[in-house]
């Protein structure tokens, strides 16, 4: 294919500090190529050695077939019609105030009250302030510097940290290990780097919410988490408000390891846009999520609460290679109107005495179709390796569905691995008692669907987990009438 | 004052209740007896605005209030309280998280302002203290893994957090023991008062040796038959409701 006289000049163009601003002015019309491979590494002003990583990562992915095995339906996807590298909106792409946004949206903005500032950046409102962001920025990079942690948009990381971002890139998520995830690691804009060195307790819980500018890194997210010997991180992904977007596909890769002794929680609270009553519009959510426990008694969490996307696709997993090493996971996926969820884990055990706890709550409304998946693996070599599954399924109203797929492979005659799953529905008696002490029928409905989450929810960091409540309640509303 | 005028009722097409009169005064306790399938329960369902019943005729006013036309939680907050036969269970939800919920549900519809933590907490240990409840029972979701028992002592302490000022106990007496039975009615008593009325569903009159009635009724196919004084009931204990019934039901 040739490459167009634009993207050469843009090629050669070497990397300065105004960049930031340059790119606001730029973006690639659809389609997709080694040339777009390119153009997305120079924009970003990438060594030599990330360009031959993301062409590599092409290739593969040229010789790859989209998977179908996920219980979800949806058009076929023409990734020649999708723009790999837009830039953030110019103000005058964008709304200019938030009379211009969907109503339904502020609406929701203002049940979980947040400042009328902060909508306008969630809605893409064209801000010329960055508001108070700035302080809690500086003060926040400043105690994080002084704990030497690397907390650092991922392009900053491959420039500032290539000898890290080398060793660690692609080795828990190969480039080959799905379609979702070669198309990433060709075309990745950008996302997050995060280590933590030795010995270390990260003084506080990282959030990309902070980061103000990890925001509007587009479809094609990567993230990428080291825990050294001894440290301990917990990172939140995601803003509970729902973010307006108008990418269709997301495909994000997020690497977690944990060296000897180190603990990764990871949290997210995932709410795109879900699409409306009728399934119009709504986020493609296809991620591949891994963590890999590599050293001894390390311990990797991830927690999840999705109530976004049209279709959720994704399976945050644990490799549990260290001895003792721990995974867990802890999952809310809801599934009203139209909405579609296939999601869950897999557990890998490979050293001895690994343990996993898997515990999933699906709640299905509306016309909504909620599946776990999930894969407990126990290798001939993890000796002792213990793993307990608990997999719930709450369903309201009779035209929605709750699928079930677990998988489970042992090869170690001394293993234990423990399955348990319900599915029930909200009864009318249960709502008729809570009724008759006074309480509304929608906060009856809220009640019970909390209490159906609290394993999960209790697992969420304090803030998060009041957010996560108020969020699962916007998105149920008249769920049950 | 409580009162239901020619109150016909069915469910699925089926009539249950064929033309009840009953006038339940503030501060006064009124038994219901009668035979199985009678429409006790179904009486005491109306009454909270439990879903599933179609009321073809007639009227429940409470303190004046159209009771039929309110949605249960208005109910609640008119003061009206249902101790369930058969309590639910809400799998994850706090005990004392709900009754909050409750009480504040209540306060609002009546434009009080929300109870905060501290008060709340406070009342409800002094109400724990009155019914006796276990207090490792506060905590817990609400009636999973409660015996039979704990489950209607739940259900009079949530009366006492509540304070309705009328109450309808749905054979609160069934599946207790004497000694469990002795207890609840013990907790009822405590709760008796010149505001507050009590309607009484039961099958046996021992629930009434402890809960001492103002009127006993008895209800048979779905019409009153009989009303009188507290010695109705033990009448009732030694011949049994047939010699109530009409001989022939037109």
């Amino acid at each position: 294919m040739a490459t167009s006289p634009d993207i050469q000049t843009l090629i050669s163009q070497k990397y300065d500090a105004g960049f930031v601003t340059d790119i606001e002015q730029e973006s690639l019309p659809p389609g997709l190529g080694e040339d777009t491979v390119r153009f997305v590494s120079a924009k970003k002003g990438e060594p030599q050695w990330m360009l031959d990583w993301r062409l590599k990562a092409f290739e593969r992915w040229q010789q790859m077939k989209e998977p179908n095995w996920a219980h979800v339906h949806y058009p076929k996807i023409d990734y020649q019609a999708i723009s790999y590298y837009a830039a953030p909106k110019s103000s005058k792409d964008r709304p200019q105030s938030l009379d211009e946004v969907d109503p339904k949206l502020i609406e929701t903005y203002n049940k979980l009250g947040i400042p009328l500032e902060e909508q306008k950046m969630l809605a893409g409102v064209a801000v010329d302030v960055v508001f108070d962001s700035v302080s809690i920025h500086t003060t926040f990079k400043d105690k994080l510097a002084a704990a030497g942690v690397i907390f650092c948009s991922f392009s900053e990381a491959v420039r500032e940290h290539p000898e890290l971002v080398k060793r660690y890139l692609g080795s828990v998520v190969p480039q080959n290990d799905n379609y979702f995830a070669a198309l990433n690691s060709a075309v990745f804009s950008d996302g997050s780097f995060v280590y933590i060195p030795k010995n270390t307790r990260c003084p506080m819980e990282l959030s990309t919410y902070f980061r103000m500018n990890a925001i509007n890194t587009g479809q094609f997210e990567r993230t990428l988490i080291i825990a050294d010997t001894g440290s301990y991180v917990s990172y939140l992904e995601g803003c509970t408000a729902p973010q307006r977007d108008e990418n269709q596909l997301h495909a994000a890769v997020v690497e977690l390891i944990a060296l000897d002794d180190a603990e990764i929680k990871y949290s997210t609270v995932q709410n795109w846009y879900p699409g409306d009553e009728e399934g119009r519009g709504g986020i493609y959510n296809f991620v591949t999520k891994r963590g890999d426990c590599r050293g001894r008694n390390s311990k990797i969490s991830w927690t999840q609460v999705e109530t976004g996307s049209a279709i959720t696709w994704k399976y945050p997993s644990c490799v549990l290679k260290g001895e003792n090493s721990v995974g867990e996971f802890y999952s809310v996926a809801l599934a009203n109107h139209r909405q579609q969820a296939d999601t869950g884990t897999k557990m890998i055990h490979i050293g001895r005495n690994t343990r996993s706890t898997i515990v999933s709550k699906g709640i299905s409304a509306g016309k909504g179709q909620n599946a776990y998946r999930g894969l407990v693996r126990i290798a001939r070599s993890a000796e002792g390796a213990r793993n307990y599954t608990q997999c719930d399924s709450l369903l309201m109203g009779d035209q929605c569905g709750a699928h079930t797929f677990p998988y489970i492979e042992v090869k170690n005659s001394t293993a234990k691995v423990e399955h348990e799953a319900s599915t029930s529905k909200i009864s009318d008696d249960q709502l008729f008692y809570l009724r008759s002490r006074g309480i509304s029928n929608e906060d009856a409905v809220n009640l019970i669907v909390n209490g159906f989450c609290k394993q999960v929810f209790k697992e969420l960091p304090m803030e998060f987990a009041v957010e996560a409540q108020k969020l699962l309640s916007i998105s149920l509303e008249g769920a049950v009438g | 004052m409580l009162k239901i005028e020619n109150l016909h009722v069915e469910v699925e097409g089926k009539p249950i209740l064929r033309g009840i009169d009953l006038e339940l005064p503030s501060g006064q306790v009124h038994a219901i007896m009668g035979p199985n399938g009678s429409g006790k329960s179904t009486l005491a369902h109306v009454i909270a605005g439990k879903p599933g019943y179609t009321v073809t005729q007639g009227s429940v006013t409470y303190n004046g209030k159209d009771l039929l036309a309110l949605e249960p939680e208005q109910r609640a907050g008119e003061g009206v309280f249902l101790a369930f036969q058969y309590p639910l269970e809400i799998p994850g939800v706090n005990n004392v998280y709900m009754l909050k919920a409750a009480l504040n549900g209540i306060r609002k519809y009546r434009g009080l302002p929300e109870m905060d933590a501290v008060q709340f907490l406070n009342l409800v240990k002094t109400k724990t203290k009155i019914v006796g409840l276990k207090e490792s029972l506060l905590n817990r979701p609400v009636n999973q893994g409660f015996s039979g028992g704990e489950k209607k002592r739940n259900e009079v302490f949530q009366m006492s957090v509540l304070e309705p000022s009328l109450a309808v106990l749905d054979e609160t007496d069934s599946g207790l023991d004497i000694d469990a039975l002795r207890i609840v009615a013990e907790g009822v008593n405590q709760l008796r008062d010149p505001g507050r009325a009590f309607l009484v569903v039961t099958h046996y009159q021992r629930l009434l040796d402890y809960i001492v009635p103002d009127v006993v009724h008895v209800l048979a196919q779905g019409r009153i038959v009989k009303s009188g004084p507290r010695e109705l009931a033990l009448e009732l204990e030694e011949r049994g409701y047939d010699w109530l019934l009409p001989a022939a039901v037109a």
